[in-house]
């Protein structure tokens, strides 16, 4: 605007002065003018033109002063007819006309040189088994999702069946009514309905202080669920040191020659029948320790030294802790595990599963309301729990974690769809953010 | 920070051993500088005239990598920045993620009010605290300076979270400024076409402002260089939120590099990271999807970098999960947490009733009590001063011994035999080859529980009461 103005005054002037051309003089941004010219200037238009510009000015300060600006002050102290106040001058700071372009570069990370062991989960007919396909994870070269590396496999869902009725959340527990009583019809609509890439099949009625239901009839619901689906699976115990080995080790036997990831070996129980039990069969072995890496490191060599278990063998379980539960411990156990792994400790590069259906044990996922009177409301615990669920998991496939157990069909829905986003491979409409301020929302 | 190690910052400090910091020599002062658990100021004999340049430097080795930025005045002034690490453990990471609501210049004013309020209000008890959401991010939806002005005026009188001026029209962001001069709210957003005006309003007002680049790190940083030498550097950097696809695995990538190049040295881009999850509601109709997936772009980058964020949904389904995945990462890992040693009454406990035992390690303390308590079993539980340590590694580790238990029942002033008909101590199943020293430092019956405490229920009812010899 200003610009504009100051342009047809000069203009006007310079037609009083019979000018006809104003060739090689430019006025440009708002007070900054630029006269070049051929060989030098014409005396008279340089006085004219220095007069209209002090005209000018006067008239700029004019508005200046309309405005609350003490422009006199300034003409008086420009021209050392006044001294100049101190006090309240801004500081002058060079007035930038143009950006200052400058390049983003980074450094992709130099010391992640030793890629996570790859780890197959089933076996087809053409491997001895009888699943329709295979589950790869492992294989990485860098953190999730960064751009170090390409990541080789996306994350894995293995659903939750267990082999009698237990207790669990509400929200959980609509799902899964009708099918409650038969771990085989369970296992299919996991499969079915809910797109789990997996089962596991938690042989929970062995332990002692429940069912104590022996091996062997364990084994036959083995059988069924693997009759049932064709999706590789994981056979889990009920926890109980003294019972697991036993249970898994019948169960190993029914699912011969299927690859199944056997739940778990761990320090406090004999980890070396239930290896054994893995090697003689043909299935592989998860190694589960409690938030402490060490432990891991420790069980993983006897795993490796001691049972002789090869390395595409071995999937690890370093404990998930619920979010509000412990979960900063988990992540960052998890978390360093995977550097370590990254980095060269050979005792550490193995694929992680999750058994991220921890996360309904934290109060927040299941109960109606708070139980305490200051907390604001809770709001629906139907809305709460799953997303307990994926956030639990979420922060831990952003650690390293490959697998992840699950139990509710909305979390794992929304938790393979922000993992596959970020694995790169869900496709969406692209979305203009550039003027999200004035979305109507 | 540019130092590493204690005696490097040592260097630099007085070397008299005054004890004015707190801590007995300058040496173990300098540790607490370099893990950032003391301020330089805390050493009074430094801020001498005589140790002005040693001072200066010192103060300049061990500024963080990323800047850090206030908003806001008062009690809930915010800082963000101030990151010194890429990975949680190497340390810890400072100035947790600000959580700012949206409101608009277009609500009407009771829904305006409404809506302050309850973000203001908000909260959740956690560990002996309330877990709370920050700021009012106010949006400039009408493009009508005088209604903008009049919807910041509003939300500063109704609340004194700090706030977010945002719109890119220079003059609506002046309105903003003139209706919130004095609460240092920061500015939303200087970007490629409007950054001059921007820029010289953030000087003018001396507020921060945020640079908004979307999927353009050049831009991002030419636009950071720029206004560094125009004569700010209270910057925050937005690489654009995109909400899903491929747009979003870029934006993943944006935020890892930016702050990846920040800690490793690159002052143009050493700024606080904005993300702008809300945009989840731009790709959702449904506002339950809309909320989820909001919430989980908050948590990816509450996880990775982002120390700003502008979120929409206020339902305690989004608030709840983002407060405590917050909490999760800027949890000082460093610091084990832990409860006061002691006895515990959980229930009503009677002479009858067990005595059980567990460790002082905050997580395995709540579990074991929180596994009691919900099933409604009474009894007396100990928390064994372990130094916080659970109870498998605290076995191996020899943190919890028969010595210490007998001390921890000891010192809270119990006597098994009086105070009980059943002189009988439970020790946890991980503790189990602990068992005879148990016996005979305390002359107790001891019985072994589960290793899980979520078996406690089922272990009581086979084993509880015990069998009299």
């Amino acid at each position: 605007m200003t610009k504009k103005m100051k342009l047809s005054q000069l203009s006007d002037m310079l037609q009083d002065l019979n000018v006809e051309s104003l060739e090689g003089v430019t006025i440009e941004g708002d007070i900054e003018l630029n006269i070049t010219g051929g060989g030098g200037l014409n005396p008279a238009l340089a006085y004219a033109i220095g007069s209209e510009i002090s005209q000018i000015s006067l008239h700029m300060a004019n508005i200046g002063r309309i405005l609350g600006f003490p422009a006199e002050q300034l003409f008086a102290s420009a021209f050392g007819m006044a001294e100049a106040p101190q006090a309240g001058q801004l500081p002058t700071s060079p007035k930038i006309q143009e950006l200052l372009a400058s390049k983003f570069e980074v450094a992709k990370v130099d010391n992640w040189k030793n890629p996570i062991q790859e780890v197959t989960l089933g076996a087809t007919s053409g491997d001895g088994g009888s699943r329709k396909s295979t589950v790869t994870i492992g294989g990485e070269n860098a953190l999730p999702y960064y751009f170090d590396a390409e990541m080789p496999h996306r994350n894995y869902v293995t659903m939750d069946v267990f082999d009698m009725p237990i207790g669990m959340a509400k929200a959980v527990k609509g799902n899964y009514e009708d099918v409650i009583n038969d771990p085989a019809e369970w296992a299919k609509k996991v499969v079915r309905d809910f797109n789990a890439d997996m089962v596991t099949i938690h042989l929970i009625s062995t332990d002692p202080l429940i069912n104590d239901t022996p091996a062997k009839e364990a084994a036959k619901v083995v059988e069924d669920v693997l009759q049932a689906v064709d999706v590789p699976i994981v056979i889990g115990g009920s926890g109980n040191p003294e019972k697991d080995p036993e249970v898994l080790e019948k169960a190993a036997e029914v699912a011969e020659g299927e690859r199944v990831l056997l739940a778990s070996a761990s320090l406090n129980l004999d980890y070396e029948r239930i290896a054994k039990a893995a090697m003689d069969y043909g299935h592989n072995v998860l190694s589960w320790t409690q938030l402490e890496i060490n432990a891991q490191k420790e069980l993983n060599r006897k795993l490796m030294k001691q049972c002789n278990v090869p390395r595409e063998r071995i999937v690890m379980d370093p404990t998930t802790a619920a979010l509000g539960y412990g979960l900063d411990y988990a992540y960052t156990n998890m978390e360093r595990i995977r550097l370590a792994g990254l980095m060269g400790d050979d005792e550490l590069t193995f694929p992680m599963s999750s058994g991220t259906t921890n996360a309904w044990g934290a109060r927040e996922a299941w109960m109606v309301s708070s139980p305490l009177n200051q907390d604001s409301d809770w709001g629906p615990r139907e809305y709460r729990g799953p997303i307990w669920e994926i956030v639990t998991g979420l922060a831990l496939s952003l650690a390293g974690n490959d697998m992840f157990m699950m139990m509710h069909p909305t979390s794992v829905q929304v938790l393979k769809e922000i993992t596959q986003t970020l694995y790169g491979s869900i496709e969406s409409e692209e979305i203009d953010i550039t003027n999200w301020i004035g979305a109507e929302v | 920070m540019k130092i590493n190690s204690p005696l490097e910052a040592y260097k630099f400090l007085p070397a008299t051993n005054c004890g004015e910091c707190g801590e007995a020599t300058c040496m173990a002062f300098a540790a607490h500088l370099i893990d950032r658990s003391h301020k330089l100021t805390d050493c009074k004999p430094i801020l001498e005239e005589k140790f002005k340049k040693k001072y200066e430097e010192l103060d300049a080795l061990l500024a963080p990598e990323i800047r850090e930025v206030e908003i806001g005045v008062g009690d809930k002034i915010a800082k963000i920045g101030g990151d010194d690490v890429l990975y949680r453990h190497k340390l810890t990471f400072f100035n947790q993620t600000q959580f700012a609501y949206d409101v608009t210049d277009s609500m009407d004013e009771k829904d305006l009010v409404e809506r302050v309020n309850y973000i203001q209000d908000f909260k959740k008890f956690y560990v002996g605290n309330f877990l709370t959401v920050d700021m009012i991010a106010v949006r400039c939806t009408s493009k009508d300076p005088a209604k903008f002005a009049a919807a910041v005026k509003k939300v500063i009188e109704t609340t004194d979270l700090p706030i977010i001026l945002c719109s890119f029209d220079p003059a609506v962001l002046k309105a903003g400024l003139e209706a919130s001069k004095g609460r240092n709210p920061l500015l939303y957003a200087a970007n490629k076409d409007n950054w001059k005006e921007v820029g010289e309003l953030a000087l003018e007002y001396d507020v921060p402002v945020t640079l908004f680049a979307p999927d353009d790190l050049d831009m991002l940083k030419t636009l950071a260089k720029t206004f560094a030498a125009m004569g700010t550097e209270k910057l925050v950097l937005d690489p654009g939120t995109y909400p899903t696809g491929k747009q979003l695995k870029k934006t993943f990538t944006n935020f890892i590099k930016v702050r990846r190049a920040g800690i490793d040295g690159d002052r143009e881009i050493a700024y606080p990271i904005m993300a702008v999850p809300f945009t989840a509601w731009m790709a959702h109709d449904d506002p339950v999807s809309a909320s989820y997936w909001e919430t989980v772009v908050a948590s990816v980058f509450t996880i990775k970098y982002g120390d700003i964020m502008i979120l929409h949904s206020t339902e305690p389904y989004a608030m709840l999960p983002e407060l405590h995945i917050r909490d999760t990462i800027y949890t000082d890992p460093r610091k084990p947490v832990t409860v006061d040693p002691g006895m515990y009454k959980v229930g009503e406990p009677t002479a009858d009733s067990p005595v059980l035992v567990t460790t002082n390690f905050a997580l395995t303390y709540y579990t074991v009590e929180s596994d009691i308590a919900s099933n409604k079993i009474d009894c007396f539980l100990w928390a064994i001063d372990t130094d916080g340590i659970g109870v498998e590694a605290a076995v191996a580790g020899g943190q919890l011994t028969a010595e210490k238990i007998k001390k921890g029942i000891e010192e809270s002033g119990f006597d098994l035999k009086k105070d009980t008909t059943h002189n009988t101590v439970v020790i946890p199943g991980l503790a189990a080859r602990l068992q005879g020293d148990v016996e005979d430092a305390t002359g107790a019956n001891v019985m072994v529980g589960p290793a899980d405490s979520g078996r406690i229920p089922g272990w009581m009812e086979k084993n509880w009461p015990p069998q009299k010899k």
